[in-house]
């Protein structure tokens, strides 16, 4: 699946387009879709862990030792603004994607 | 050894929804298909199918549970007419192109608007360009033999498009003629059984099914559909030929009544083809050169074929049950005269629309259309090529 790209002619692609693969979501990175992004003030932390389950995607990395987040996966993140919403710490900040720090 | 039995065209294709047997069936009622998903209920409350029965809330559901099940790698199949199929239009999309073998049996109806519940075919004609195989029937055996042969032709690893099967509202589904049924273990043996190479619930082998197709990839995914509707055409033909050596009953891209020595002809599909061959033997009687020519394969449109066969007539009508509504002709009449022209056949061609919402057309329209024919072989001149027959207009 992986050898399939721009340059692939027709007869080569798959039937309908199906992917044979699982976990290939991953190979799409979508994070040019935002406009503002979410700024992780890891001082205001708590490691609470509300942010990451409910982010849509997978652009809240978790450390599989402290279970603790880590800064975000920009490839990923589309700027939704869920996870700040749900910080009750305010460690969670939205800034305008490209503007001045 | 067939069966001898009575049925209308609603029973023919439950009938052979019983013995296919298909995994799911998900369907919505709708006046005049109502009774197919009817019958089949009974069949799956009767426990004589073990079929999946999915009372669905929308014809939109209906064709999305289809969807579901045949990507799951299960055999579905459906019903539906007129506006039924247009909540169904978004689907009916998304089944052919993500490559899924579903039958569907059409009865034909008017879309409305204003409100009407009798045949025409405007509800297949807006589907025509939406990559389905459409195959169209005369009377209650050939829904029935379409149903039979439509699997096979879906599921060929070839094609793997859905198949969608016509037959007139009410003049067909709901009158009941002589059928021949064949015996329900040789129609299991005939249709086998469905065994894709990918599938949804395949656990060995997890798979997307529909992903993001932008402008890099959605070209070419609708060639290769494309590339599917041609290769359909050897396929049809090949299990058509299957079916006539089990059967003795013969069918091909279209029926060719009396038209290899004629000089006028008709090309009309479904029930109309019935009243036509009768006008045909009376005016043969006569000494006169009538022929006819019915489309049974719709889609892929057998372009080349049709135009041979039409090639040695002297004037054609094409009976439209649709109109268009383009101020050109009737969908069936383009196609017809676009294979003739590439062909570089050029036969004085004219366009009736006809029985619009369930008008009835009978033996003397058809027999004022070979008038008109025969007019025109001997002036040689066509004032008006897109005409209606049947409509009532004032009086000149």
């Amino acid at each position: 699946m992986t050898n399939i790209d721009k340059t692939t002619p027709m007869e080569k692609l798959t039937v309908g387009g199906n992917i044979y693969q699982a976990g290939n979501a991953k190979e799409f990175k979508t994070g040019d879709w935002r406009s503002i992004r979410p700024v992780w003030i890891e001082e205001k932390c708590k490691q609470c862990g509300l942010c990451f389950p409910v982010c849509p995607d997978n652009a809240i990395p978790v450390c599989k030792e402290t279970l603790g987040r880590t800064d975000y996966n920009y490839d990923y993140c589309k700027g939704c603004g869920v996870c700040a919403k749900v910080c009750p710490f305010g460690a969670i900040v939205m800034k305008e994607e490209g503007a001045k720090e | 050894m067939s069966i001898r039995e009575r049925l209308s065209g609603n029973e023919a294709v439950a009938t052979a929804m019983k013995q296919i047997n298909p995994d799911v069936v998900a369907a919505f009622p709708i006046t005049p298909s109502t009774e197919i998903p009817q019958y089949f209920s009974t069949f799956v409350a009767n426990g004589s199918v073990d079929t999946e029965f999915v009372a669905v809330e929308s014809e939109h559901s209906a064709m999305s549970a289809c969807i579901g099940a045949e990507s799951a790698g299960s055999r579905a199949m459906t019903a539906t007419s007129a506006n039924g199929l247009s909540l169904m239009w978004e689907m009916i999309y998304i089944a052919s192109s993500l490559r899924l073998p579903i039958v569907l049996n059409l009865v034909n109806r008017a879309v409305s608007g204003p409100l009407n519940i009798h045949c025409d075919h405007s509800d297949a004609m807006g589907v025509r360009d939406s990559g389905w195989i459409m195959l169209f029937s005369e009377n209650n055996q050939e829904a029935y033999d379409n149903n039979l042969m439509a699997h096979k032709i879906a599921e060929n690893e070839n094609v793997q498009l859905p198949v969608m099967i016509c037959q007139d509202g009410f003049i067909t589904s709901h009158s009941i003629e002589n059928i021949e049924l064949e015996e329900d273990s040789e129609v299991k043996k005939f249709v086998g059984e469905y065994k894709p190479e990918h599938y949804l619930l395949n656990k060995k082998e997890p798979i997307a099914v529909g992903p993001l197709d932008l402008q890099a990839y959605l070209f070419e995914h609708k060639a290769q559909q494309g590339e599917a509707m041609k290769a359909a055409k050897q396929v049809i033909l090949d299990v058509s030929k299957e079916f006539e050596n089990w059967t003795g009953r013969s069918y091909s891209f279209f029926e060719k009544y009396k038209l290899d020595d004629a000089e006028i002809a008709i090309v009309c599909m479904n029930s109309t083809a019935g009243t036509t061959k009768s006008v045909v033997d009376e005016l043969r009687n006569n000494g006169i050169k009538a022929g006819l020519l019915k489309i049974r394969v719709y889609r892929p449109f057998p372009s080349e074929e049709v135009a041979k066969a039409l090639s040695n007539l002297k004037a054609i009508a094409v009976l439209d049950r649709s109109d268009s509504l383009n101020a050109m002709g009737g969908a069936l009449f383009e196609d017809v005269v676009s294979s003739m022209y590439v062909e570089k056949i050029n036969v004085p061609t004219v366009n009736y629309v006809y029985g619009i919402g369930g008008r009835d057309t009978t033996e003397n329209d058809i027999k004022s259309v070979y008038e008109d024919l025969q007019e025109i072989v001997k002036t040689e001149k066509i004032d008006n090529p897109y005409r209606y027959l049947g409509l009532r207009k004032e009086a000149k």
